[in-house]
């Protein structure tokens, strides 16, 4: 019996001890993101204490409780909005990954959109199968999109930053002429609602009231899927070699015009499939203004905060959604959303730079600490 | 007297690296004082201080006895410390002349004031023998005369205590003992001249007095004239050296890559203008050439990096010429890339995914495409244990945070654990110290040794010397001699390299 004692003290310490290196790791992983929100919090509360010192408080606090203000409905609200900028995240991340920048997540997310939308409105499909099929041609809509910018890069050496901008404003303007054409809705001037069949199976009986949908299911293992297609196939290898160093993988025997081709379309499709799943809600459709969906920005927001890393975008997708809804709910108090797209931009700004930040807290550290002995030395010697 | 230079107890740390530990330096005036030491001995870092360039954490340094503070070059400047660095910081696009007197040039209302400067360069060009045109474009002049060009810089900031950091590592033979005739004018003229370098040859040759620095600490300092190589090598690198490559007679078998008639682009004298070569079983073949003649784009040529105009390369019998690069892998081609870190490896991989960068694809190494990690992890400990490659965390560590010796033999180990028959190292031994270098080298003839074909591309003559079988000389991308290392010497091979000497070639 004593024997046995001790040793469940062994055993809880030595879980102990893992649980607390896991946190420490995670933590060493996730310091630039934190101290990004930490800062972007900070300076938002400086410009809310600037508009109305006394709300300024409750109202951060609302902000971080995010959608959990609106209990379940409200939470239901959140992974709605998360599971398409986790997926735009996820696009621009997995790009990252291999040393692409694809900024027009925001176009493949659109062309999906418009597909998903176009199935769901004209064809006439059994049940399950109709959604399906139309989340896996936005899927396919967005893969296309994205296979554009990635062969005129592989091939003439296009900077796809440039050409998949343009791919935005082709997208914009042409989901226009598509929905007057094919899925007009000329008494609202949109796009017409989806059949029933085609709508993403709701999770209304878990959270009452809320869009919320299977989206956010599918995001998440998209999201894993994309982790092990990155970190522990072949597949991956040559795309993170590629995206590391191109004469390397070059060097190599890699083909890194096809590693181009390849991850362009991948980062297409998951765009794709956030126009998918944005848009195969009865009710959700788009309107004939000329827009580019926000989604795919805040999909570069996503990654950066994600640190570039599949898994990262979906914490910090999460993250962004909770507290889009924080600012939703912030209204109670005298300040404006627009609050939010100030601090998100500081958190972006701060996660671009954080690498930076760090070097120069490293050369200054010595000098910090000099100047606080200093300070306690001269404290003592009063 | 006061000694000209000392630096007294210098410590400098990088992190918890001791650069340099409690160094004492000091320096007469008109000595050639050289400073001996493997790469990351501290000897760039030393002098790196008294330029001014880093603040060291404790020591002195004193000029003519006075003890003085060196914030940054303009400082050392104003002390008359001048310094010609490894990598020279010339603007290409600009002549000769705007070079040297950028930053300190005369103006009149604005407008700079040539005629007093071109006075005293002319002068000081007569007075060292240091010719050069002051109206040439940096671009268009020899790696040799633009040291010249940075030694002229110094001078002209009347710098009489000159710093020269391993100067002669791009230069020919014959531009080495002209080199080595100007300092022994500057030490003449009263000059004091600190010489950093890791090649003895050249102490023995030109320097008065020697300080060796290891691992950041000072061993001690000696005089040149009574000193064996074998004794500086020593004090060096901390043990005994060989310095003669053992390498047996053996029977060398058929072709196993040829090349015919190649030509390759590149800009003026770097494009490759119709090579031809063979290269035998258990034959070393080294290609000597001063830097920048078309040994690039050869070797890219060859392996793929860059397309072929026109010729036909062959390996074991199978012609590769327009083969993507893995294929030629596979057929039996390894190599040791010339910018290791830009080819050779990636940098931000872990050790055990760069062992088997170009491998990983193959069943050894995945199933259904998904990496195999524990093979791969043991494939890595098995090469860090036969190679000697040392890093802090094993298989897993991070290769930007390797040594530059030790990232050389990963990049090797991984070369020659490879199914290979022929061999391509280009600078095998570039920036490494004694050690490294002894290794590497033993580890080529072993290669030779294995009825393998190697094709190496150095720089470095006595490299391309003792290793070597045959020597075919590029110049201007031609080659334009074939040498028997037995038989020639380092002089000749220099007449060739600078494209006084052509010879019949029959490759």
């Amino acid at each position: 019996m004593h024997e046995k004692k001790i040793n469940m003290k062994d055993v809880i310490k030595n879980v102990g001890k893992v649980i607390y290196r896991g946190l420490k790791r995670a933590f060493i992983v996730m310091k630039p993101s934190l101290v990004a929100i930490g800062l972007g919090l900070l300076i938002g509360l400086i410009i809310m204490i600037i508009f109305d010192a006394g709300d300024a408080f409750p109202a951060l606090g609302t902000l971080l409780i995010g959608g959990f203000n609106g209990g379940l409905r409200g939470i239901g609200n959140t992974l709605y909005q998360a599971a398409p900028i986790i997926l735009t995240g996820l696009a621009v991340a997995f790009a990252f990954r291999t040393g692409l920048f694809n900024i027009g997540a925001s176009g493949q997310m659109m062309m999906g959109a418009y597909v998903a939308i176009h199935i769901g409105v004209r064809y006439s499909l059994p049940g399950t199968l109709h959604w399906i099929v139309a989340f896996l041609a936005g899927m396919l809509a967005g893969a296309i999109w994205g296979l554009i910018p990635g062969l005129l890069k592989a091939l003439s050496n296009v900077n796809e930053v440039v050409s998949s901008i343009m791919m935005n404003y082709i997208a914009g303007n042409l989901l226009i002429i598509l929905i007057m054409r094919y899925v007009f809705n000329s008494s609202y001037s949109r796009s017409l609602n989806i059949l029933r069949t085609a709508e993403l199976p709701l999770l209304t009986s878990v959270f009452p009231g809320s869009t919320a949908n299977i989206g956010i299911f599918i995001a998440i293992i998209v999201v894993v899927i994309a982790h092990i297609i990155l970190h522990k196939t072949t597949l991956g290898f040559g795309l993170r070699a590629s995206g590391f160093s191109m004469p390397g993988s070059k060097y190599a025997g890699m083909n890194t015009k096809a590693n181009i081709i390849t991850a362009m379309t991948l980062s297409g499709s998951f765009a794709g499939m956030a126009g998918a799943i944005a848009f195969l809600v009865v009710g959700k459709n788009i309107g004939t203004a000329f827009e580019i969906f926000p989604q795919g920005f805040d999909g570069i927001s996503v990654a950066l905060l994600g640190l570039g890393e599949p898994i990262g975008a979906l914490f910090a997708g999460l993250f962004l959604a909770n507290i889009r809804m924080g600012a939703f709910y912030m209204q109670r108090y005298s300040f404006v959303p627009q609050i939010i797209d100030m601090i998100i931009a500081v958190i972006v700004y701060v996660t671009a730079i954080s690498s930076a930040l760090q070097i120069v807290f490293k050369r200054y550290r010595e000098q910090i600490k000099s100047w606080s002995k200093r300070i306690f030395k001269k404290k003592e010697g009063q | 007297m006061a000694y000209k230079v000392e630096m007294r107890h210098i410590t400098k740390i990088f992190g918890t690296l001791y650069a340099n530990d409690d160094v004492t330096l000091q320096v007469k005036q008109g000595e050639i004082h050289a400073l001996l030491g493997e790469n990351g001995a501290g000897k760039s870092t030393l002098m790196s201080v008294l330029f001014g360039l880093y603040h060291p954490e404790q020591g002195d340094i004193l000029i003519d006895g006075q003890p003085v503070v060196i914030k940054n070059p303009n400082d050392a400047n104003r002390l008359g410390i001048g310094m010609v660095h490894q990598h020279f910081k010339l603007v290409d696009t600009f002549t000769v002349l705007d070079n040297i007197i950028l930053g300190v040039e005369d103006t009149k209302n604005g407008i700079i004031q040539y005629d007093q400067a071109i006075k005293k360069l002319e002068h000081l060009i007569q007075t060292y023998k240091l010719h050069v045109d002051l109206k040439a474009y940096i671009k268009d002049i020899t790696v040799g005369q633009q040291q010249r060009v940075e030694i002229l810089k110094m001078l002209y900031r009347d710098a009489d205590i000159l710093i020269f950091d391993e100067p002669t590592a791009v230069l020919t033979p014959q531009e080495i003992h002209e080199l080595m005739n100007i300092m022994r004018g500057f030490a003449k003229e009263g000059k004091t001249i600190l010489l950093i370098t890791h090649k003895l040859n050249e102490i023995k040759a030109v320097a008065d007095i020697c300080t060796v620095l290891r691992r950041g600490k000072k061993i001690g300092t000696v005089s040149v004239k009574d000193t064996s190589i074998e004794t500086l090598a020593e004090m060096m690198v901390g043990r005994e050296v060989s310095f003669s490559v053992d390498k047996p007679e053996i029977n060398q078998g058929e072709t196993i890559f040829k090349v015919e008639h190649l030509n390759v682009s590149g800009q003026g004298r770097h494009s490759v203008k119709d090579v031809s070569f063979e290269v035998h079983r258990g034959e070393i073949l080294g290609i000597a050439g001063i830097d920048g003649n078309g040994q690039t784009e050869l070797i890219h040529a060859l392996t793929g990096l860059k397309p072929i105009l026109s010729g036909q390369v062959s390996l074991m019998g199978s012609d590769i010429t327009h083969l993507p690069i893995r294929k030629k892998y596979e057929i039996g081609m390894s190599h040791i890339p010339e910018d290791r870190q830009k080819h050779g490896v990636v940098m931000d991989f872990d050790l055990q995914s760069n062992l088997i960068l170009q491998n990983y694809y193959q069943p050894q190494f995945q199933k259904h495409s998904f990496l195999k990690f524990d093979i791969i992890q043991d494939h890595a400990n098995e090469l860090i244990n036969r190679f000697d490659i040392r890093s802090e965390r094993g298989a897993k560590t991070i290769v930007r945070q390797m040594s530059g010796g030790n990232q050389q033999k990963a990049i090797l180990g991984r070369e020659i654990s490879r199914n290979h028959e022929l061999l391509i190292a280009v600078q095998p031994t570039r920036g490494l110290d004694v050690g490294a270098i002894e290794y590497i080298h033993s580890q080529l003839i072993a290669e030779r040794n294995q009825q393998k074909a190697i094709l190496l591309i150095s720089l470095e003559l006595e490299e391309i010397m003792n290793l070597s079988d045959r020597i075919l000389v590029m110049y201007e991308g031609e080659i334009v001699g074939e040498l028997d290392p037995k038989k020639t010497t380092v002089n000749e091979l220099g007449l060739y390299m600078s494209g006084a000497k052509r010879g019949d070639v029959h490759a």
